[in-house]
């Protein structure tokens, strides 16, 4: 045994940041880090979690979130199936725990789950034996984004206390914000978040959260600026009037980047809508990190597979 | 908490006496130094690598790159076995392909270590050949591994552990032959193969 051995995470499942430790997070950034250097080999592939089975079970769309745990669990040497709502039982009128019982007697060793209902991956780590991670559950948490970005940043910046970190857009529906700032304040970086009033949920202060009604004033002195995605479906719901308004009061755009600070990076979980939320010469230009980030979630979710696939220790007390 | 019994196989001298000799075997084994790459396996491979690699300079007037192997995702007992060891990143920053490379490692126990190095290497390309340099053999293989180059002969039974302390890790040079029941001084380490 080594001497460096000894550190593990408590964890059997990752169901979000929130009931997470500081040294916990550290120790998925610091393996993740270790990771990258695997996605530069000539042979992408290490033998680690070979003969584990995995479950993509996605019953909301998506391509980035999919995709970047499909590769981190090939990389790794998993087996993979994936899992989704159309053409499966699910639209035949299955019950999300029958679903889960039917994969569970397949005798998976994790399953990733995205679903649109908060607290579904809570769900199925109280019926199953399997690790379970959360991929995004309704407007709740989404904790492996959480990590990418904060690998991102401390890739970019060094480390994560002290920096200053605006997010804008719709933190109201959005479960990325809500990891974010979980992770962030255990971390020590000060948070500020603007947007929409009618996007701004209550309450954000006691989580330590600054809350500016104007976009400028949140990007002044930022380190980091994140954007989130304008979902076109809250238009309808009245949240703002048009695409093109959002665009003139919340987008983000070359001018609006010169009041942040010198050496500022701008993020965006994806996928990004350019014009609206964020300006063409803004996505492409070389503050922005946005692939990095992409590239990074491989590294960071190969971690949490890894770190996660040691062993079951103890339930997640959530 | 070093038990008396704790017996110093190798101190400090005899370990630099030891290395320089290897370095002797390498040169005189490898005539074409040009395609020969040292890759030390973490974490007290790493030191005597580079170690060796010093020597050679000395010795044949040649530089040996050296690289950084990580085992940790090779292991076949990688997910059985827990807390996991600390994950560190394997740097070979030079091609390996038609090299000839020497795996360095600190203790020769049952192979395991080597045949995870071995699928390790393998991934960053096809090398020429593989040779293997540890500083002590302890005996005890599990698999069909044998070592090009020994340090020390060590015959050990079972129970007892061969502890390797390295300046650049542990503060000071030594090897120890830890008896069962003691603690041993653990700022070396214990070989797990």
């Amino acid at each position: 045994m080594t001497p460096e051995s000894g550190f593990r995470i408590r964890h059997k499942h990752l169901l979000g940041i929130e009931p997470l430790e500081a040294e916990e997070i550290n120790l998925f950034l610091d393996t993740a880090e270790s990771f990258l250097e695997i996605s530069q080999r000539p042979i992408k592939k290490v033998p680690t979690l070979r003969g584990r089975t995995i479950v993509n079970f996605f019953m909301e769309p998506s391509t980035r979130t999919r995709s970047s745990f499909e590769i981190a669990e090939k990389r790794l040497s998993a087996d993979c199936l994936n899992f989704s709502p159309s053409g499966s039982s699910v639209s035949k009128g299955e019950t999300l725990i029958d679903t889960a019982r039917n994969l569970e007697a397949m005798a998976p060793d994790m399953i990733i789950i995205r679903h649109s209902a908060a607290g579904a991956p809570h769900l199925l780590a109280r019926i199953c034996q399997s690790s379970i991670i959360n991929a995004g559950d309704g407007a709740h948490e989404h904790p492996t984004q959480a990590l990418l970005d904060a690998f991102t940043m401390r890739q970019k910046k060094g480390k994560l206390a002290g920096l200053r970190v605006a997010i804008i857009g719709d933190i109201l529906h959005s479960r990325v914000v809500r990891s974010n700032i979980f992770l962030l304040r255990k971390l020590g970086a000060s948070l500020v978040v603007s947007g929409p009033p009618t996007l701004l949920p209550p309450g954000l202060d006691r989580l330590g959260v600054e809350v500016e009604m104007r976009m400028e004033n949140a990007l002044e002195g930022s380190d980091v600026v994140m954007m989130l995605r304008v979902q076109k479906e809250r238009m309808v719901h009245g949240a703002f009037p048009s695409l093109r308004e959002y665009f003139n009061l919340y987008g983000l755009t070359e001018e609006r980047v010169r009041l942040a600070k010198q050496d500022v990076i701008i993020m965006h979980p994806g996928p990004i809508n350019r014009g609206v939320e964020i300006a063409h010469e803004v996505a492409d230009g070389p503050y922005s990190v946005i692939l990095e980030q992409v590239t990074n979630g491989v590294a960071v979710r190969m971690a949490v597979l890894y770190l996660l696939s040691g062993g079951a220790i103890g339930e997640l007390a959530a | 908490m070093c038990s008396p019994e704790d017996a110093v196989v190798m101190d400090a001298a005899k370990i630099d006496r030891t290395l320089t000799r290897m370095a002797h075997e390498i040169a005189e084994k490898n005539r074409a130094m040009e395609d020969l790459v040292l890759v030390g396996i973490r974490t007290r491979g790493v030191p005597l690598a580079e170690r060796l690699a010093r020597k050679i300079l000395e010795i044949e007037k040649v530089e040996i790159p050296v690289g950084i192997l990580d085992i940790t995702l090779y292991r076949d007992d990688a997910t059985t076995i827990g807390p996991h060891a600390l994950l560190k990143a394997t740097l070979i920053h030079f091609p390996i392909d038609e090299k000839k490379v020497i795996l360095v490692d600190d203790v020769l126990f049952t192979g395991r270590t080597i045949r995870a190095a071995l699928d390790g290497i393998m991934d960053f390309g096809r090398p020429r050949s593989i040779q293997l340099a540890v500083l002590v053999d302890r005996g005890h293989r599990e698999l069909p591994i044998r070592a090009d180059y020994v340090g020390k002969n060590l015959p050990t039974s079972r129970e007892e552990s061969v502890e390797v302390s390295l300046a650049e890790e542990d503060g000071k040079d030594a090897v120890r032959l830890v008896r069962p029941g003691s603690s041993g001084r653990g700022e070396g380490k214990r070989e797990r193969g």
